[in-house]
Order: structure tokens, then sequence, then C-alpha cells
């Protein structure tokens, strides 16, 4: 690691004064992916400020009939939720099967989404349940906020304060995990939202993105059966030495009909 | 430099660190408490798991500076002088490891387990070990030993 400052920011406030004050500050939620990413020299930030001390930002409470995350809130609080559990039991699947037990400990739902690993598990539950993304400034809806690889709506600076969750009728996940790392190969979330269905894939694309074909299809029939014969476009699919374009979508194509049958 | 401090095996400590200055560093090159082992240093194999106020996390992956005022525990601490830990002698008598190296990680990472499930079913074991690699038992005496230690731990033989 090259050498920087560490801060433990106390509130927001002073989390948004300490990034006005490095030359090239970075945040840090759980570390999970930051610290790894200095250990290999990929990132040199002057100074590290720690959201690890801010108590409001974690925490899981419902809001009438929206589920409120707190964005430092661990995946294995999320994953051992009885009201997640009970709001929507895929999404504490989901968190449950992000990395391992330690990872679980440390890694954030905040830190995720705003990394937007093509391969990480979150972006999909909250672009597949329509969630909105609540900063320090303003909200942001899940269609609007992943904007590509590693990138999002989020300005330089802005902070993740919680995630809002309407609550699905119905949503399932399926995930074709790499063997080592857990990350996802591919990973579809199926949702019969409020507002219609819903399918994010993650982990197959650069970016996690919404299937038009298989949500144009299961919202005249929900069932395993209405998404034969439908895939990832594998043009623009991932291609490394885990998976080919070809192999990602067709797992698209299967990780959706599992999530579906899982669920009707 | 800043300087840190924080109980490890009920001692208070402190030290002064860089910022980036690992936990697992500070454990081993600081305080001499190399019973903690860095195998991967990729947040992959577990040997460095440590518990942070009671949860099992990668001591490779946890700055020195993160853990101010925090409650630290390693394998060195769980034994009562010469009585082993509960854990540590199930893994004994299980002979739930051959070279050892991961045994500190695995030791923490079942007493963990534990700590929130006291009798854990071989595949809850299984899923529990994602995050800890063992390079030469293929698992299966560890489970044994985690599963027994786990029973002795919440008092059943």
């Amino acid at each position: 690691m090259y050498e920087f400052t560490y801060h433990r920011a106390t509130s927001l406030a002073d989390a948004k004064a300490k990034m006005g004050q490095g030359d090239d500050p970075t945040l840090m939620a759980g570390g999970m992916t930051l610290i790894p990413t200095l250990k290999q020299r990929l990132a040199m930030p002057s100074d590290v400020i720690d959201l690890g001390g801010i108590a409001d930002l974690s925490g899981i409470r419902m809001d009438g009939d929206t589920l409120v995350i707190g964005a430092m809130t661990k995946h294995h609080s999320v994953a051992s939720s009885d009201v997640v559990k009970a709001f929507c039991p895929a999404l504490a699947e989901l968190a449950g099967l992000i990395g391992d037990p330690m990872v679980r400990n440390r890694g954030t739902i905040g830190g995720s989404v705003a990394n937007n690993d093509p391969a990480a598990d979150y972006p999909s539950a909250v672009l597949g349940l329509g969630a909105t993304v609540v900063t320090d400034t303003r909200e942001i809806a899940a269609d609007a906020f992943f904007t590509g690889m590693f990138e999002t709506a989020l300005e330089e600076g802005e902070i993740v304060r919680e995630f809002r969750f309407p609550k699905p009728k119905r949503a399932a996940y399926s995930k074709f995990p790499n063997p080592a790392s857990r990350y996802a190969i591919v990973g579809v979330f199926v949702a019969e939202a409020a507002d219609g269905i819903r399918v994010a894939v993650t982990g197959a694309a650069p970016c996690v993105f919404r299937h038009g074909g298989m949500e144009a299809a299961l919202a005249g029939n929900f069932s395993a059966g209405a998404l034969d014969g439908l895939k990832g476009d594998a043009g623009a699919m991932n291609s490394d030495i885990h998976a080919s374009a070809e192999y990602r979508a067709h797992l698209v194509g299967v990780m959706a009909r599992r999530a579906v049958a899982s669920i009707v | 430099m800043p300087s840190v401090s924080m109980t490890v095996n009920g001692k208070p400590v402190s030290g002064e660190v860089e910022g980036r200055t690992l936990l697992v560093q500070f454990l081993r090159e600081h305080l001499g408490l190399t019973g903690t082992h860095v195998g991967c240093d990729t947040t992959q194999c577990g040997a460095c798991t440590v518990h942070v106020n009671g949860e099992a996390v990668k001591s490779c992956t946890f700055l020195a500076l993160m853990a101010e005022g925090a409650e630290i525990s390693t394998v060195e601490g769980l034994a009562n002088g010469e009585e082993l830990h509960p854990m540590q002698e199930a893994f004994r008598q299980n002979h739930g490891l051959q070279c050892g190296f991961c045994t500190p990680g695995m030791i923490m990472s079942g007493v963990a387990l534990a700590n929130r499930n006291g009798a854990p079913s071989e595949h809850e074991v299984r899923e529990w070990l994602e995050g800890n690699l063992c390079r030469c038992t293929g698992y299966h005496n560890i489970v044994k030993s985690i599963m027994a230690g786990a029973r002795a731990m919440s008092g059943q033989s």
C-alpha cells in the first residue's frame, strides 16, 4: 500500500468536511474492496475517510410499506434480519451469498452499491426491486443510478445515506457464483414489483442491467417456461478466464428461469 | 505517526502505526502475537481471522487504526493457562490439522460460529468455512473438530 492519512469520520458533516480537505481523498465503507485495492497499489488516495464510526448510517427499519436500509449496514445484518426476511426473503438470501462470513461481517450495502462492481450482488437487488438511493443531497432512482462499469450517478464526494425499497409482490435471486471469490459470474434478480415485472442481471455485463425481453415475457405469463429461448446478448457480455461471453449469455437464461421457478 | 489503542486478549495495548498498517501487522510485528497468520494477504484464506468486538474478521483486510477502542481476540487469548479452550481441545482430539498453518484462523472462525450457533450441522460448518482455506486436510477433520468444539462450548458432550 502507498501511504495515506486515515480519518475516522464522526458524522456525515464531518465526513464531508474531511473530503473537502485532502488532495485526493476517498471514502471507505467496510473496506472489503478498497483495502484489497490499496494493497495491490491500484489506488493511491491521499486520505482515507472511514465512515464506520457514523452510527446513524447503519440500521434496518420499516417506514410504512417501505424497507429502509442504512448505507453502512453490514451484509450479515441484512442476511439475518427478521424485518428483511419478512419484507423480501430474496434480499436477505442475496446478502447471505456475498463473500464469506468474515467478509459479510465487514462489507456494507452502501459500499457495494456505490462501488458498482460488475460482479457484485447488491446492484441487482437495488435495480430489480426499483429501490431509491438516498444520498446526503438528493434521491436517485435505481434506474438512473447505475451508469457503467464501476460508475454510478454519484457526484464526487456525494455520500449514500440509505436505500428505500418498495415492497414487491414476490421476488427471487439466483446466482451462479465464482467458486473461489463467490462473486457472481451471473446473478439474476426477478421481482414482481408494484410497477410491473423487473429482471435485473449482474455479473454478466460491464454493468448491472434490466432484461426487457424477459420482463415482457413474464408480464404476459409469470412462469419459467415463458423464458424458454431467452438469454443474454453474447455481444454485450463480459468474457474472461472465468466464463466466455457465450457462456454468460446462456447462464442469464438459466439463472432467470431458476429464479422464477423458485417463486411460482 | 498516529497512535492507536485497543484491548487485545483482555489487555490494553497501544502503539504508533502508519495509516496503511494492517491490524495483522500490528498484532504480529508490534505486539509479537504471531499466532495470527498471513496466508494469502488477499482476503481469501482466513488464516488471519481474529475477533473484533466479538465478530470474526480478516485482520489482513482491516487497518490497525480502524481498531481504535476495539476489543480484539486472537488465538493466543483462547487457552486458560495450560488448559486448552474447548475448540482447541476439539481440534487436538479430532486431528483437525496437519501442517497447522490455517489452524489459528480455523479455530477463531469455529469459535465465531459456535457463538452464533451452539449445535451447527455438518452442512452449516462447511458453508461457514467458505472463508477459511486448508490445503492439507480436505476439511473432514476440521469440520468434525468444529462440530465437537461447538458442542463442548455450549456444554454438550
